[in-house]
């Protein structure tokens, strides 16, 4: 399907064409009510990269995730499909609404977080690395079970504080050059920062794939990368602060599609 | 006026903030806080002006350019444009650099540059010569500000000569 909008929009070459075959690819996603989903920024190449399942590179580490998913891991004995049976079943719309309250962590945890209590719990095996390829694989495939589906994140009362901390994050200005998330992503979204456009910040894609590191990542490691840009000292991977963050910015974007496996500049 | 080294105090957007009075309790803050004014040069601030230069001489207006354009110095392109055909990627966070010159005097270009948060506190300018109210800096960067002060007065330096009309 997407494909073949690509065909259209790129043989017809007219603006009209163009635009048709744009707000086409839009009709098949939920309304937003005015946010931007940070595909809406990128360049038309970008966007065909993204909708064209045979040449969007996150589909790589789904295919992968996949594989994961239903293969045994010792000593346990026991493969995600063990427990889960079918992700294309048991799996949907799960990412839509992470981070979720973990009653193991006494506190919201992202997929990624989940991933590894299940691990850790139910197959008695060490936790994986973070933006380890495995973990990614498995966070892209379940991810994609999503795909389309409204973003619910934030339905558990038990959320409320820890999304609460997450906005104070957000808002706080921090590092040598002392921007605050919002200094960027709401008062200046759209606009250019030197040669990017600053996005809305909805993080509706992850794990997605971005070209700047060639690599598939998580939205803690994009966190990251802001952070290091306005020269803050980033959070250790994993920490209480990144969670907050996650799940103040899913929240802020309930409603929008998820577009796993995403592809960002 | 007294000299008045980098100190915490609370940002203020109104001048009158550097009246005598202020000054002098300004000053007695950094001296009940001296560790904050390590490293960095003492300066005068004056209106909404600092009118001597950070290093007790002018900068350098070649190495002024050279800084404003460079995207790990000085950062300036990431938000403004300007002046700077060769460079292809112009922020448009804030206003143009053109005829800057004109519109401000060399000492307040230099309060402008130093601590932008001083006249506006809001601004999303980065403070480039203070180390005080900061959040979280990262490792590398604790202590220091992002530009020394003769880098300060380079720029500064190279800003008034933008007197070409906008
Ligand atoms: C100085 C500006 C700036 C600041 C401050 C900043 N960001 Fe960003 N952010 C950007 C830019 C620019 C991009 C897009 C980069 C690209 O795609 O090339 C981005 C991308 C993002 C994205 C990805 C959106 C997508 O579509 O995938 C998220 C999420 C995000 N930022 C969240 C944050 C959070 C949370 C903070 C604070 C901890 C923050 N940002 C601070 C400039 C900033
Ligand atoms: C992150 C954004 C940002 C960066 C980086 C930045 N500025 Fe600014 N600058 C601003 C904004 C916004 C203003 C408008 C006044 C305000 O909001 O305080 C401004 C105002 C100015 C002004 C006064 C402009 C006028 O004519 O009214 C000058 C001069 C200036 N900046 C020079 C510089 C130089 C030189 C650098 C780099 C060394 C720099 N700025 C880096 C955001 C920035």
């Amino acid at each position: 399907m997407s494909k073949l909008l690509l065909k259209v929009a790129c043989s017809a070459g007219a603006a009209g064409a163009l635009a048709l075959g744009l707000s086409l690819a839009f009709a098949q996603t939920p309304p937003s009510s005015g946010r931007r989903s940070g595909f809406e920024f990128m360049s038309r190449d970008s966007q065909a990269m993204q909708q064209d399942d045979t040449i969007n590179p996150g589909l790589l580490w789904v295919a992968e995730g996949e594989a994961l998913w239903s293969s045994m891991v010792a000593p346990s004995n026991r493969s995600c499909a063990s427990c889960h049976g079918d992700a294309t079943v048991s799996m949907k719309g799960v990412a839509a609404r992470y981070p979720a309250y973990s009653p193991e962590r006494g506190r919201p945890v992202d997929l990624q977080g989940r991933i590894n209590i299940c691990r850790e719990t139910n197959q008695s095996v060490t936790a994986l690395p973070f933006e380890s390829r495995e973990l990614l694989a498995l966070a892209a495939y379940i991810g994609k079970q999503s795909r389309g589906m409204p973003i619910t994140t934030g339905d558990d009362g038990r959320l409320e504080p820890y999304r609460a901390r997450g906005q104070e994050l957000y808002e706080r200005r921090q590092g040598q050059l002392n921007f605050s998330c919002a200094n960027c992503h709401d008062d200046n979204s759209g606009r250019k920062l030197g040669s990017s456009v600053i996005p809305e910040a909805h993080p509706t894609g992850y794990p997605l794939y971005r070209l700047e590191w060639q690599d598939m990542g998580s939205l803690q490691r994009r966190l990251r990368n802001c952070m290091v840009g306005v020269r803050a000292e980033p959070y250790p991977y994993g920490s209480a602060e990144y969670i907050d963050l996650e799940l103040f910015l899913m929240t802020r974007a309930r409603g929008m599609p998820v577009e796993t496996p995403a592809v960002r500049p | 006026m007294r000299k008045l080294g980098l100190r915490r105090s609370p940002l203020k957007s109104s001048g009158d903030v550097f009246s005598r009075t202020a000054a002098v309790l300004i000053a007695f803050a950094a001296i009940s806080n001296p560790g904050k004014a390590q490293g960095l040069a003492a300066f005068e601030i004056i209106g909404d002006a600092i009118p001597e230069p950070l290093i007790g001489k002018k900068g350098d207006p070649a190495r002024g350019r050279a800084i404003v354009v460079d995207r790990q110095r000085g950062l300036c392109l990431l938000c403004h444009s300007g002046p700077f055909p060769e460079q292809r990627f112009q922020g448009d966070l804030a206003p143009d650099l053109k005829g800057a010159g004109i519109r401000w005097s060399e000492g307040q270009l230099r309060l402008r540059l130093v601590d932008s948060r001083r006249l506006n506190p809001a601004t999303i300018m980065p403070p480039y010569y203070s180390i005080d109210d900061l959040t979280r800096v990262g490792r590398a960067w604790q202590g220091k500000p992002v530009l020394s002060a003769e880098q300060i007065e380079d720029v500064v330096a190279f800003l008034t000569t933008l007197t070409e009309a906008p």
